[in-house]
C-alpha cells in the first residue's frame, strides 16, 4: 500500500464511495456538496472554540483509508465482546458494512423497518428511500462541522430505523458497529450513518454500540433522530472502542410536540472520543433528557459537547453527565442551552460532575447559556472532586480493603447514572465493565435482594 | 486484650494525646469520660487507624499484636469495631451491600465461608428485630438522609452483625432521645460476653446508666487523670469536669 497524505486519503475514499456505493441522485449530490464543505473546513484545530480543549491533530495527521470488508474469523472475534445478550433485534456492521448473517430483525412489529442504509440507497425508488432522502442531513448540517461533512461525503452504509405512528416496539433495537482492523494494523476509518424516524405516538429504544480490534482506527459516526409528536424515544450510545481508536460522533435530534426523548451516552473506551449531542425542541411540551457517563484513564481524552435548543414554550430538559478520570486522562464537558425568545416556561437543568482519581487527571467543564426568553427556569452546576476521605475510612473501618473501598465509592458515584438505564442486560453489562475497569476492583454486585 | 502504653498522638503537629495508659481485659467494659477537647475521640480514632493522627510515642497492643502497625481494614477484620460519632453518609452504596461486604471480609479473614445473600438476610433480619430497626433501612444508601438516631442505631446494628471482639463506641449517646438510647444500650449489652471488651467514649454519665462500666477513666488534656469504678461517673456528674481539671493539675505537678 502506498503512503497517502491524510487529505489524499479522504479524496480517495470519496472517489471510492462515489464509484462503488450506488445512491439516488439527491444523495450523490449531497455527498459532493459535503465533500466540498469538508475540503473547505478541514479537520478542526484548537483555534476553534468548540475544539479548544480537544486536539485532534493525531487524527488530522493520519492517512486513514476506508476500512475494507474484514476477514470473517477476525470480524467474529472483534464483534463477540460487544454483542449484548438479551437485547432483541439488531443489525451488525463490520468495518462500516452491514453484515446480514450477524443481524436479525425478524421479531419486530408489523410496519417497523430496521434496514441497512446501503440497501435502501441501492434500491429502486420506494417509500422508504423517499423518506430517507428527505430526512438525510435535515438535522445534521454539513455547513459548519467538518466531521459531519466528511461522514456525509462518504455516506454509504449505516442503519435506518422507521417506526410508524402508534407503534410500540417492546424489544430494544441494537445497532452494533465494529471495526476489525487489517492484520497489518494500517489505520482504517468508518463513517456509519444512523437515521431514526419515529412516528407520532410511537415508542422505541435504540442502542448504538461501537467497538473494535486493538489497533488505530477512526469511527466517525452521525446519527439523526426525528421524533414525531408524542413519540417516546430512548437512545443509548455505548462507546467501547479499543484504547488506540478515535471516535467522533454527532447526534442530531429533532423533537416535535410532546415528544419524550432520552439519551444515555456511555464512554468507556477510545484514545480520543468526542460525542456531540444536539437536540432541537421544536414543539410545545417536549421532554428531553441527555445523560452521560465517561470513564477515562491513561492519556485518554473524552469530550462531551451538548446543545439543547429550546425553540418552543413549555419544554423541559435535564442533563446529567458524570465522569471518572484517572492517570493523565482529560475530559471536556460543554453544555450549551439555548432558549429562544418564544420559549417561555422553559425548564432546563444541567449538571456535570467529575471525579478525579489522580493529581494529573483534568477536566474542562463549561456551561453555555443563551437565554432570550424572560420567564424560564434554567439551572446549571458543575462539581469536580476527589474521593471522600471520610467515606473511604468508614468503609475501611468496616473491613473493606483500600482498593475495594475506592472501587465501591467510584461505583456509587457512577451508579445513579446506571440506574437510569432501563434496559437490564445493558445495565448489567455496564455494571460489570465498570467494575472491571476500576482500579483494583473486587467485583461483585451492589444489590442485595431482601 | 488491649494494652495502651504511654500513647502520644498529634494531628497537624498539635499534640492531643500526651501519654495514655490503658489496659482492657476481655469481658470488661471501660468508659472513657472527659470534657470536650480532652482527646476522647482522638483516642478512638487512633485505635481505629485514622491516618490524620500521627502517633508520636507509645504503643498499643491488641491480642498481643502491634495494633498501630495494622491498616484500618486489618484491625476491623481482627475484630476491632469503631462506632462512629459522626457516621459518614455514602450516597449510592446501599446499607445491605456494605454490611454483607464487611461481614464477608471478616469471615474470610477468620477462614469461614462467605455468606450468600439468603444466609446473610436471615442473619440480618434477626439482628434487626432485636434492635427495632426497620427493614427498609437495609435498602437505603449508607446513612444518607438518616436521622441522628437512625445513624447511631445503624452503627450498633452493624456491630451486632459483625460481632467484634473489641467495640469502641465514640459518643454513641450524643443526639439520642431516651428511647433510642435504650435501644442502643440494649444492643451493646446484648453483645457483652467474657470474650469481648467494650470501650465507651462519652461526655455524659447518662449512657452509663444503661451500659454499666466495670472501669471509668477520666481523660483531661490528653491524659487519663483518674480511674475508678462506675461510681466515678456519678461523682463526675455531680461535681462537673471542673473538679477533674483540679485533679489534672495535681497529676501534672
Amino acid at each position: 500500500m502506498t503512503t497517502l497524505a491524510p487529505a489524499d486519503a479522504c479524496a480517495d475514499a470519496f472517489e471510492a464511495v462515489r464509484r462503488t456505493a450506488p445512491a439516488p441522485d439527491s444523495v450523490v449530490d449531497l455527498r459532493r456538496r459535503a465533500f466540498e464543505r469538508f475540503t473547505a473546513l478541514g479537520v478542526p484545530t484548537t483555534r476553534l472554540e468548540a475544539w479548544r480543549f480537544t486536539n485532534v491533530a493525531p487524527i488530522a495527521s493520519t492517512a486513514f483509508t476506508l476500512a475494507a470488508p474484514a476477514e470473517r474469523e477476525a470480524a467474529k472475534a472483534d464483534t463477540a465482546p460487544h454483542a449484548l445478550p438479551g437485547v432483541g433485534a439488531g443489525l451488525t456492521f463490520v468495518n462500516g458494512r452491514y453484515v446480514a448473517p450477524a443481524s436479525d430483525v425478524s421479531a419486530l412489529p408489523a410496519g417497523v423497518e430496521v434496514l441497512s442504509l446501503a440497501d435502501v440507497l441501492a434500491a429502486d425508488a420506494n417509500d422508504t428511500r423517499t423518506a430517507v432522502e428527505s430526512h438525510l442531513a435535515s438535522g445534521a448540517g454539513i455547513e459548519n462541522e467538518a466531521f459531519t461533512a466528511l461522514n456525509t461525503a462518504l455516506l454509504h452504509d449505516g442503519a435506518v430505523v422507521r417506526v410508524p405512528a402508534n407503534t410500540v416496539v417492546e424489544e430494544p433495537i441494537q445497532l452494533l458497529f465494529i471495526t476489525s482492523p487489517p492484520p497489518g494494523g494500517e489505520p482504517v476509518m468508518t463513517h456509519p450513518r444512523v437515521l431514526l424516524v419515529i412516528g407520532e405516538n410511537a415508542q422505541v429504544r435504540v442502542v448504538e454500540s461501537y467497538g473494535g480490534g486493538d489497533s488505530p482506527y477512526l469511527t466517525n459516526t452521525v446519527t439523526e433522530v426525528i421524533a414525531g409528536p408524542s413519540a417516546v424515544v430512548d437512545h443509548y450510545k455505548l462507546v467501547r472502542e479499543s484504547l488506540s481508536a478515535y471516535h467522533i460522533g454527532a447526534m442530531h435530534v429533532r423533537l416535535s410536540r410532546a415528544a419524550n426523548f432520552s439519551s444515555h451516552a456511555v464512554t468507556l473506551g477510545g484514545a480520543i472520543v468526542r460525542n456531540d449531542a444536539l437536540a432541537l425542541l421544536d414543539g410545545e411540551g417536549v421532554e428531553c433528557t441527555l445523560n452521560g457517563l465517561y470513564l477515562a484513564n491513561g492519556r485518554r481524552l473524552v469530550d462531551n459537547h451538548t446543545t439543547i435548543h429550546h425553540a418552543q414554550p413549555h419544554c423541559s430538559s435535564h442533563e446529567l453527565y458524570k465522569g471518572v478520570l484517572d492517570g493523565e486522562a482529560r475530559a471536556v464537558f460543554n453544555g450549551k442551552i439555548i432558549v429562544a425568545i418564544d420559549a417561555q416556561k422553559t425548564d432546563a437543568k444541567q449538571t456535570n460532575k467529575a471525579l478525579l482519581l489522580s493529581e494529573d487527571a483534568q477536566i474542562n467543564t463549561k456551561p453555555e447559556l443563551e437565554i432570550f426568553a424572560d420567564d424560564v427556569k434554567c439551572t446549571h452546576g458543575a462539581t469536580v472532586g476527589q474521593l471522600d476521605e471520610d467515606a473511604l475510612f468508614y468503609l475501611r473501618a468496616r473491613g473493606l480493603g483500600l482498593e475495594q473501598a475506592r472501587s465501591v465509592l467510584i461505583h456509587a458515584f457512577a451508579g445513579d447514572l446506571l440506574n437510569h438505564i432501563a434496559i437490564e442486560p445493558i445495565r448489567d453489562q455496564l455494571d460489570e465493565l465498570l467494575l472491571a475497569q476500576l482500579p483494583g476492583s473486587g467485583g461483585g454486585s451492589f444489590h442485595v435482594e431482601g | 486484650m488491649l494494652e495502651v502504653t504511654n500513647l502520644h498522638a498529634s494531628v497537624a503537629g498539635r499534640g492531643i494525646l500526651r501519654g495514655i495508659d490503658l489496659s482492657v481485659k476481655a469481658g470488661e467494659v471501660h468508659a472513657i469520660m472527659g470534657p470536650n477537647g480532652s482527646g476522647k475521640s482522638t483516642l478512638a480514632a487512633v485505635l481505629a487507624g485514622r491516618e490524620e493522627y500521627e502517633v508520636t510515642a507509645g504503643s498499643v497492643t491488641y491480642d498481643g499484636r502491634d495494633l498501630l502497625e495494622m491498616e484500618p481494614e486489618e484491625r476491623a477484620r481482627e475484630g476491632v469495631f469503631l462506632a462512629f460519632q459522626y457516621p459518614v453518609e455514602i450516597p449510592g452504596v446501599n446499607n445491605a451491600y456494605l454490611l454483607k461486604a464487611a461481614l464477608n471480609e471478616v469471615r474470610k479473614h477468620r477462614g469461614e465461608p462467605e455468606l450468600d445473600a439468603m444466609d446473610f438476610m436471615a442473619l440480618v433480619k434477626e439482628r434487626m428485630q432485636v434492635l427495632h430497626i426497620d427493614q427498609d433501612l437495609l435498602k437505603r444508601p449508607v446513612n444518607e438522609g438518616f436521622s441522628g438516631g437512625e445513624k447511631k442505631r445503624n452503627e450498633i446494628f452493624q456491630m451486632a452483625v459483625l460481632e467484634p471482639q473489641l467495640a469502641i463506641m465514640d459518643e454513641t449517646d450524643s443526639g439520642l432521645d431516651i428511647d433510642a438510647l435504650r435501644t442502643v444500650s440494649a444492643g451493646v449489652n446484648a453483645m457483652r460476653s467474657p470474650e469481648r471488651a467494650t470501650l465507651v467514649v462519652t461526655h455524659y454519665q447518662r449512657l452509663l446508666n444503661y451500659i454499666v462500666p466495670d472501669v471509668v477513666h477520666v481523660l483531661s488534656n490528653g491524659r487519663i487523670v483518674k480511674s475508678g469504678g462506675k461510681d466515678l461517673a456519678l461523682e463526675l456528674e455531680e461535681k462537673g469536669y471542673g473538679w477533674i481539671e483540679g485533679v489534672a493539675e495535681q497529676v501534672g505537678a
